[in-house]
């Protein structure tokens, strides 16, 4: 339908989507140059070329990375291992609750599942001082640290995820017909047998959804962790350290953008990888949340 | 007979009573205060034991059932143990002066009467609401154009949505820091040579505003025009080719056509940026960690000036130590975001219906 435009609004348009794409880039642009400077050349101009230096650049780097504020590799492990355990739990819990909750018409399950629906909407912020103290107690009295723990904070992940990632995949299960599981009953198969080796792997491109999802705002996330984990705690997430890094360096621009730089790379990388399935995989998760 | 095997049996019952033996042990030394540091892992063990036995429990008819549970149980426990019983203790919370460690009493409505006598809260409430508005408005505004250009005839096209889409990669923390940068540093040199003014837009509170208000449109609108776009493509081309045909032009084929074709789409935009804006905290906290001064709003000086809601709640209970009271105040949101987000979808719903 478009075959009559006329060239000029196509040049017009293009030339937008250069402004918009070059004001939305902007400020990875200053982040790149700035980390490469010293703190008089940024002072003394920010957005030009003069004063960057690759010498700059990792002499920054080094800093940061050795800070004893941020330990990136430290920062960057942790939030590596509390994100990837978060997800395959989340997944593989997410999907066994799901079918379960949607394989039975039974009153149980459909309370369960609009508590979940409804749980959606609860705000962190109602339950994030009394879910500090009760992991405080209950790590006291089973002698097994809540807080300021790599398990504590995965279970947390698995508790805030668990509502959206069985309301996706509930959705999806649905449409799995049911002769499917029935031939496999037939055939001798059991419900946990039926489930891990018929319907799991059926779960495939929805898994990768709730994932992108649940990724997404896991290893972004900054309040649970830095309530959980506390900002001078040994264990810490990169946003957390970003935060506590910053904290403790005023106005020193080079390194903090340097940070940043560390913080956006692993994502961006990522990003670069597996883009298509990114952004659909938010697409759907937002159509269907 | 039932052709289970005497082993299985036998591997079955020794997991259930064991495992309940243990876990009763573990929770006796736990409620005992013994100090045993032992007690938390046989709690553990002795519920996944017992959880063993009851998958190898030698019957046909309730295997399913006991599969149903087993798949359930860890997920429900923590999703009851992280959202459930904090939400039910934080409503019984609020109605005391409960320190973070211990409720010391009673005090009814008294954390809820206290938040409307405080004007830097009801402040917050008031741009938490400002911001929303200018969010749902601004937010969708530019990613429903951008998705028009996105969706249009140009050279490309991938690259632009990702791009656009990028900003949405990066946490508020770290994103709110490059800004702050931009500000304070970038922008101020613009304003120098331009107006001859120094000042950053982050220290004067109404600038500010419009500082946290420019960057969240620049995080979410290219997330927001992603779905914008899929909303466009679902409408079916001979639609368009029909109306070229009766000779619409452009602005009327948006308006007649486009718009009320996607207005499902509309309603699931204004819904996420709504909520999103509403609890909106790292941007907030790492921008300008809500300072800002008033100079007079119902004749009191506040020094919160760009502080929302969700920082503000931050800020009474871990900052100034004030549990009950932050935590009343957060009863209070959840009510007004469940108000509001289920005043939004009705409405919506209703203009679907009506388009």
């Amino acid at each position: 339908m478009h075959t009559k435009e006329k060239t000029s609004n196509v040049v017009i348009r293009f030339i937008i989507a250069v402004i918009v794409a070059a004001y939305v880039l902007f400020p990875f642009f200053l982040v790149v140059i700035n980390s490469c400077k010293d703190t008089s050349s940024i002072t003394a101009n920010p957005i030009g070329f003069n004063g960057i230096s690759l010498s700059q650049l990792g002499q920054n780097l080094l800093d940061v990375i050795y800070n004893t504020h941020f330990l990136f590799w430290q920062a960057f492990g942790y939030s590596v291992i509390i994100t990837a355990l978060s997800l395959v739990l989340l997944a593989v819990l997410g999907a066994m609750a799901a079918w379960v909750i949607c394989r039975n018409h039974t009153k149980w399950s459909t309370v369960i599942y609009f508590t979940f629906i409804a749980s959606m909407i609860i705000p962190f912020q109602v339950v994030m001082l009394p879910l500090i103290s009760t992991f405080r107690d209950t790590g006291k009295f089973i002698g097994i640290p809540m807080l300021q723990s790599v398990p504590g904070i995965i279970f947390a992940y698995l508790g805030f995820g668990g509502a959206m990632t069985v309301f996706i995949l509930n959705g999806f299960i649905k449409g799995i017909p049911m002769d499917l599981e029935e031939a496999a009953a037939i055939d001798g198969c059991s419900p946990e047998q039926t489930f891990f080796m018929i319907i799991f792997p059926l779960l495939k491109p929805v898994i990768t959804t709730v994932t992108i999802l649940n990724g997404m705002w896991i290893w972004n996330d900054y309040l649970l962790p830095s309530m959980m984990l506390g900002q001078n705690g040994a264990v810490k997430t990169l946003p957390v350290a970003v935060q506590a890094f910053v904290g403790s360096y005023v106005k020193q621009w080079n390194l903090i953008l340097a940070a940043a730089l560390l913080a956006i790379v692993p994502m961006i990388v990522l990003f670069l990888f597996a883009q298509k399935q990114i952004m659909e995989g938010m697409i759907e998760g937002a159509v269907k949340g | 007979m039932d052709g289970f095997s005497s082993q299985r049996k036998l591997i079955s019952f020794v997991c259930l009573i064991g495992g309940a033996i243990l876990a009763i042990a573990g929770l006796g030394m736990a409620i005992g205060k013994t100090g045993n540091p032992l007690r938390g892992a046989a709690i553990i063990l002795g519920v996944v034991a017992f959880f063993v036995g009851l998958y190898l429990f030698p019957t046909l008819k309730h295997h399913r059932s006991i599969v149903n549970i087993i798949f359930l149980f860890p997920l429900l426990f923590a999703f009851a143990v992280t959202v459930i019983i904090p939400l039910v203790l934080g409503i019984g919370y609020s109605f005391t002066n409960w320190d973070g460690i211990r409720v010391r009493g009673f005090v009814g409505l008294d954390n809820y009467i206290r938040m409307f006598k405080q004007p830097s809260f009801l402040w917050s409430i008031l741009i938490t609401f400002l911001f929303v508005v200018f969010n749902i408005i601004f937010v969708n505004l530019i990613a429903f154009l951008l998705a028009l250009l996105c969706t249009s005839r140009i050279k490309g096209l991938g690259f632009f949505r990702a791009s656009y889409f990028l900003p949405n990669l990066i946490g508020g923390i770290v994103l709110g820091y490059i800004w702050q940068f931009i500000f304070s540093s970038v922008v101020t040199k613009f304003t120098t040579a331009l107006f001859d003014s120094r000042y950053s837009m982050l220290s004067e509170t109404k600038t500010a505003f419009v500082a946290i208000v420019i960057v969240y449109i620049w995080q979410y609108a290219g997330y927001i025009m992603l779905i914008y776009i899929t909303g466009l493509n679902t409408i079916p081309g001979d639609v368009l080719e029909a109306s070229a045909i009766d000779g619409a032009d452009a602005m009327q084929t948006l308006f007649s056509i486009k718009i009320p074709m996607i207005a499902p789409t509309i309603t699931i935009c204004t819904f996420l940026t709504l909520t999103s804006a509403f609890k909106q905290f790292d941007v907030n906290l790492a921008l300008t960690n809500g300072t800002g001064s008033v100079a007079s709003f119902f004749g009191n000086y506040l020094t919160n000036g760009t502080e929302m809601l969700a920082l503000n709640i931050y800020s009474t209970a871990v900052i100034n130590n004030e549990y009950a009271f932050g935590e009343a105040k957060a009863v209070l949101f959840f009510i007004i975001l469940a108000i509001v987000s289920i005043v939004q979808v009705r409405i919506s719903n209703k203009k679907e219906v009506e388009l």
